[in-house]
């Protein structure tokens, strides 16, 4: 019998780096993600999001830290983890050639779930994932969304407490988007917890918890809510009638950190220890004799979070 | 039981898989045999009408008996009259005659004496077929085995040129079998498990609880089932088509062709862990299938090799499944007699199994 490793925290890491050749990947990555919440990787290509996964479930070896997931050391008890754990991967990486029965009849196999469970389960997830009337149809042929869900079947076929979902939805159009996240709130509701690393903002506003990483650091940790509330800098909202020149008159000062236009408007990031930036901005604009119809503070979004803290590369939390 | 239920998961994915892949599928059936038809009948025994001419000095009626007696043989076809032995080399040479008959001018009185031979057969031995006819055509001067002359010296001297080495088109059959195998087993393998990871379906994979002895058993046992058909299909082919002997019993040939199969599979997966692509491991499938064709006596005769080229050789599996086949088909030998070739084989298995093992790590770096 294996034990049955109980811990407060669903997966914990300390210190944890991985290096291949000269670059680091990962660096000092300090994790403490509860049970049945959704948290998630937000950070560029390149930020070490699924290299992180990839440690947390055992497929690569740290280069140092400690990892303890559902509490087994990994990647020691990794091969005891695996039975506890679904992993969906970046790519589609079920098997095209086979039937949406025949690839979740083989992953029931593969967890070896008995003869009766497995033919619950597979009618269950498949309609549970709306996959029943394309059982029959070649993996191969199905559509982005239906491949998606066809791998998010395939990954909870034997009920994991823990979900890795690495850019689950990197090639899937809005709706269908829409309706993964809403499945993936039904599984929370029932104990599982998700680790989810993403590049869309919109997917990260609807994590639990959210970890910014970038150049392999995390950056910021916290709700997308309290991240928002606490950024390190003022959103100056700019309207003009010739945007573009704002835009790259005001990146030159020394107290803006980045524009962002937005349709006719310009989304302005200001230094935090700037005092009254609407009106430093407004000044700027009119100094340099530009048109301004409107300068006005608002509220930050996480695609602002993201952009300060993959910016300055400074800890927020 | 656990392991059972996900090896039996993965054979049936695998032959799932194969049935939907026509290509391959053709590949399985095809391969042995138009290789069987191009290397059978390249190799065909049945000499008949080879070109060649005689070079009668003596011109006597023994002499004229003696070149009727090897035309009636059907072997071959007297097509030109040469006036000296030079011109008989001359016409070898440009490849107009295959055999030349030079009869001296004392042939009569040769053939009353004892230590010298009565007449010269001259071989054009680049072709390995005109060889093996030679030997038919020097009997026709034989005198019978109850004659008391018998052990005296060979009325005909056959001189085979160019290729001293003589070889027994028969041999190619059995070792074409392992040609066959080596071709389709190793470049199998390797890329059904490379194909699988370009995919993503590995990453995938090793995520789950499958074990690595698991996966590796799984993946060669549909192509273990594979091998032995297209050894069987050579099998029916040769026997039908080139009536070849089967001397040994059927269940001895099975046998050492499974462990050769097994020896393949393994050695397939090592390349499977060694490259990245389909591209690479189909480059070092043939960097080792080039070698075990020229090298391990299917076409030039092992002993005749250089010794590092030997030492070379012993290193392929196809070497020892070559003299192991050979020895089974042709000279009906025993399993314990060739004890030591299948033990060879036998750990290249282990060593290859576990290298594979070893290196296929269900982790990505």
């Amino acid at each position: 019998m294996s034990r049955v490793p109980t811990s407060e925290y669903a997966i914990q890491a300390q210190n944890l780096s991985k290096s291949f050749a000269t670059v680091k990947a990962v660096q000092s990555l300090n994790l403490q993600i509860p049970h049945s919440r959704i948290y998630g990787f937000l950070g560029p290509n390149g930020s070490g999001k699924t290299t992180a996964i990839r440690m947390l479930c055992g497929l690569l070896t740290p280069s140092s830290g400690d990892i303890q997931v559902l509490g087994y050391a990994i990647p020691a008890e990794a091969e005891t983890l695996r039975l506890k754990v679904g992993y969906m991967t970046q790519r589609f990486s079920l098997f095209e050639d086979l039937s949406v029965h025949e690839n979740l009849g083989f992953m029931a196999d593969i967890y070896t779930l008995e003869r009766k469970t497995k033919a619950h389960r597979i009618s269950e997830t498949a309609e549970r994932y709306g996959l029943t009337s394309l059982l029959k149809q070649r993996a191969g042929t199905l559509s982005g969304g239906q491949k998606q869900r066809l791998a998010l079947a395939a990954s909870t076929l034997h009920k994991p407490e823990l979900l890795f979902l690495d850019e689950p939805t990197s090639a899937v159009d809005p709706e269908n988007r829409r309706a993964f996240w809403e499945s993936l709130f039904d599984l929370v509701d029932e104990g599982t917890t998700i680790l989810v690393s993403t590049h869309y903002m919109d997917e990260a506003e609807r994590c639990h918890s959210l970890a910014i990483l970038n150049e392999g650091r995390l950056v910021a940790e916290g709700s997308p809510a309290k991240l928002q509330d606490d950024i390190d800098a003022n959103i100056v909202l700019v309207e003009s009638r010739r945007p573009r020149q704002v835009g790259k008159m005001l990146e030159q000062l020394d107290f803006v950190q980045s524009s962002a236009q937005i349709g006719k408007l310009l989304r302005v990031m200001v230094s935090i220890d700037q005092p009254l930036p609407e009106k430093a901005v407004g000044d700027a604009i009119r100094q340099a004799g530009l048109d301004l119809q409107q300068c006005k503070l608002t509220e930050a979004g996480l695609e602002d979070v993201f952009v300060a803290a993959t910016r300055s590369g400074k800890t927020l939390a | 039981m656990k392991s059972l239920q996900r090896i039996i998961a993965i054979i049936k994915k695998e032959v799932r898989q194969l049935g939907r892949d026509r290509l391959t599928f053709a590949m399985i059936v095809g391969i042995p045999v138009i290789q069987l038809l191009l290397f059978g009948y390249a190799i065909n025994m049945d000499v008949r009408h080879l070109d060649a001419a005689v070079a009668d000095m003596s011109a006597t009626s023994a002499s004229r008996q003696v070149v009727m007696g090897m035309e009636n043989t059907q072997i071959i076809k007297i097509v030109a009259q040469a006036s000296n032995a030079d011109e008989l080399e001359h016409l070898l040479r440009q490849g107009q005659i295959s055999v030349g008959i030079y009869i001296p001018s004392d042939f009569d009185r040769r053939l009353q004496q004892s230590d010298r031979s009565a007449m010269q057969l001259l071989i054009d031995g680049s072709d390995t077929i005109v060889q093996g006819a030679a030997a038919q055509l020097a009997r026709v001067l034989q005198p019978a085995e109850t004659s008391p002359y018998y052990y005296k010296h060979p009325a005909v001297e056959v001189r085979t040129l160019y290729n001293p080495e003589r070889r027994s088109p028969v041999n190619t059959v059995p070792g074409l079998i392992g040609v066959i195998l080596t071709m389709t087993m190793i470049l199998f393998t390797a890329v059904a498990i490379v194909r699988e990871r370009e995919r993503g379906n590995l990453e995938l994979l090793i995520t789950t609880p499958v074990k690595i002895p698991e996966l590796m058993v799984a993946k060669i046992i549909p192509y273990v089932i594979i091998g032995l058909i297209q050894v069987s299909l050579v099998l029916l082919l040769g026997h039908f088509l080139f009536d070849i002997p089967m001397r040994g019993s059927l269940l001895d040939i099975y046998f050492v062709t499974l462990i050769f199969i097994i020896t393949n599979l393994a050695l397939g997966l090592v390349i499977s862990t060694l490259v990245s692509t389909q591209f690479q491991a189909m480059q070092l499938a043939f960097f080792v299938l080039l070698p075990s064709i020229l090298l391990s006596g299917f076409m030039f005769p092992f002993s005749g090799m250089p010794k590092p080229a030997q030492i070379i050789a012993e290193a392929l599996p196809l070497t020892h499944f070559i003299r192991l086949i050979r020895g089974v088909i042709l000279r009906g030998a025993s399993l314990q007699e060739l004890s030591g070739e299948i033990a060879i084989l036998g750990a290249f298995i282990v060593v290859l199994m576990t290298f594979a093992i070893l290196r296929f790590s269900k982790r990505l770096d």
